[in-house]
């Protein structure tokens, strides 16, 4: 089991090691000079200069290299180009309502999903199935920004239930983030949920026609028992797998969920950083967000040795 | 004789064409999907003589609810939306299927190759895994903010986070094929490497090809509409779905029309081709469809 752990732990390495070179080659590998597209149209010859110099394009590529890598690993993700504050602070005030949202949202979309999935393969090919397959193909389509304002439009703005947009912070009360988080992760999740449901729904199908759900059913166990005990166990792993992929789409998600809603998160620190051209900022998101998905990986990976034990070998 | 000639081709015909209606009708989804293509491809067409001008600024007209003479209402600009959001159609099209074409045609190279030699196997897929860690909003909005803003760049963008996917897919069917015993008989028969490749090994990745294809083009549309979005998507200039959407932003409150109509649009355009890649791949993957 350790060794298990250990040996997935030492795979995430190389994976970050590649965002890492990755993202210092995009800079120097674009075509064009990035630091006269990040000055503007508008700048002078000195204003490309000083970008130049402070995204450190002016030294030897092999002086820069290692320059990043060192901060990198001391955790130094590098510093804004506008606000000249290290993009680690910024990250810092802007995380809570990101995790807040992201968290929230996974709750809703498993809550949601699994139950959907189950009844749509205890119930296949009737009306309901029929239901929960046609949310899910919807899911897939509808974007987040549509989802979110209608849901604006109608809980708060018709039915004024819940905040039309912005964020209350946890220290001014659980309550109050809850209803300002509510839509937007209802929104954030539709796609979430349209994903976890339908391979939910495949993987129980499968399972339920495996001999010993016959043989469960002929020992007269009940149905609820049969469903989740014999079945729901025996099906996760798919469905864990896919939690942890539509984790990537949540993170694209939270960026578009948060203009949508006005939160000041992570994602508003992006879209702030696009509209100055602020490279260094999106640079570390990217790694940040990277590390992320790679941690949700990780953690499903491990999870799957509980669903699994043969795994553990 | 004479009878039996003249009568061969009308009934062959006649043949074919319920033969055709049988396969549409027990392909439901893939005939609508292809029939809201088609439309869209059409409007996308006939955009200019459809609609007035997206960029024409018309200043009394400000916000203008929709109405016989604006289908779609105005926005805070007076410009009318339903001409954008028509107009709309051919950028997101236009993006979709670039997008779909520029990663398959990439991702089926190198997937190829690193099916077929494995040397070169280890290194690129330890490039692909950590490409695929990194969120494909983000990767596009990090080319988009060093280089200048065009079509071209966001074509390209949206293309380079979609190829590992496609490498993947390649790849496993290509490693998959390449232990059949009709590859050990080529390679005894002294076939060339790049024979073997186009002649035997290619034509099987065809199908899920297809299927993925779609796959991709439903998400580049999505990608595109929220990269304009955020604004860091097409040229605010281009009316596309995602730039009408958000310049609809500020108003959404007394104008919703403003994001509802492109939003509609886009939602319509995504499910259509979702729904044919789902037929396709049940139709190429009769085991999946017995399971989905």
């Amino acid at each position: 089991m350790a060794a298990y752990i250990l040996r997935r732990l030492i795979a995430t390495i190389p994976v970050m090691i590649v965002v890492a070179l990755f993202v210092f080659f995009l800079l120097h590998l674009t075509p064009g000079d990035p630091a006269a597209v990040i000055a503007g149209d508008e700048a002078t010859p000195a204003d490309i200069e000083a970008v130049r110099r402070k995204l450190g394009l002016d030294r030897p590529i092999w002086e820069q290299f290692a320059l990043y890598v060192w901060n990198l690993l001391r955790g130094d993700l590098g510093t804004s180009i506008f606000s000249n504050l290290p993009v680690l602070t910024l990250v810092k005030q802007r995380l809570e309502p990101s995790v807040v949202l992201a968290v929230s949202t996974l709750a809703v979309a498993v809550a949601l999903a699994i139950p959907m999935g189950v009844l749509a393969a205890a119930r296949a090919r009737t009306a309901v199935d029929r239901i929960v397959m046609g949310f899910s193909v919807l899911g897939f389509a509808v974007p987040v920004f549509l989802v979110g304002y209608l849901l604006i439009y109608v809980f708060a703005i018709h039915l004024r239930w819940l905040p039309v947009q912005g964020y209350r912070p946890l220290s001014e009360g659980i309550v109050g983030t809850l209803r300002s988080i509510a839509l937007p992760s209802l929104a954030l999740g539709m796609t979430y949920m349209a994903l976890i449901a339908r391979i939910t729904r495949a993987s129980m199908l499968e399972v339920l026609s495996e001999d010993y759900i016959r043989t469960a059913r002929a020992k007269g166990v009940s149905r609820p028992s049969i469903l989740l005990r014999h079945a729901l166990k025996n099906a996760a792993v798919p469905i864990v797998t896919v939690i942890g992929i539509g984790f990537a789409l949540l993170i694209s998600g939270v960026v578009i969920t948060e203009t949508v809603f006005n939160i000041p998160g992570l994602g508003r620190l992006t879209v702030d950083a696009i509209l100055k051209r602020d490279y260094p900022i999106i640079q570390g998101l990217i790694i940040l967000f990277a590390g992320a998905k790679v941690l949700v990986n990780l953690l499903v990976d491990i999870s799957y040795t509980f669903f699994d034990p043969r795994i553990r070998q | 004789m004479v009878s039996t000639t003249d009568t061969l081709p009308a009934a062959e015909q006649r043949g074919r064409t319920s033969e055709l209606w049988s396969w549409a009708s027990h392909h439901k989804t893939i005939v609508a999907g292809i029939a809201i293509l088609l439309a869209l491809v059409a409007i996308a067409i006939a955009a200019p003589w459809l609609s007035g001008d997206p960029l024409q600024f018309e200043p009394t007209n400000r916000l203008r609810k929709p109405s016989g003479q604006f289908w779609f209402g105005t926005d805070q600009f007076g410009r009318d939306v339903y001409a954008r959001v028509i107009h709309g159609t051919r950028i997101s099209l236009i993006v979709g299927l670039s997008v779909a074409f520029v990663a398959t045609a990439i991702g089926l190279f190198v997937g190829v190759i690193c099916g077929f030699y494995k040397r070169v196997d280890g290194i690129v897929m330890r490039i692909m895994d950590g490409m695929m860690a990194i969120p494909a909003i983000l990767l596009a909005i990090a080319l988009i903010t060093l280089m200048k803003a065009s079509l071209l760049i966001v074509i390209i963008a949206i293309a380079v986070p979609e190829i590992p996917r496609v490498v993947r897919l390649v790849r496993s069917v290509v490693l998959s094929v390449r232990t059949r015993p009709y590859i050990d008989a080529a390679i005894a028969c002294g076939t060339s490497n790049a024979r073997i490749m186009a002649r035997h090994i290619l034509p099987n990745t065809v199908a899920p090809l297809i299927v993925q294809a779609t796959y991709v083009c439903a998400s580049a549309i999505l990608t595109e509409a929220g990269l304009s979005f955020l604004g860091a998507g097409t040229p605010p200039e281009i009316p596309s779905w995602g730039n009408v959407i958000s310049l609809g932003r500020t108003f959404f409150q007394i104008a919703p029309w403003i994001i509802f109509f492109p939003g509609v649009f886009l939602a319509v355009t995504v499910l259509a081709i979702n729904l044919v890649g789902d037929g396709l791949r049940d139709m190429l993957d009769p085991r999946i469809a017995r399971r989905m």
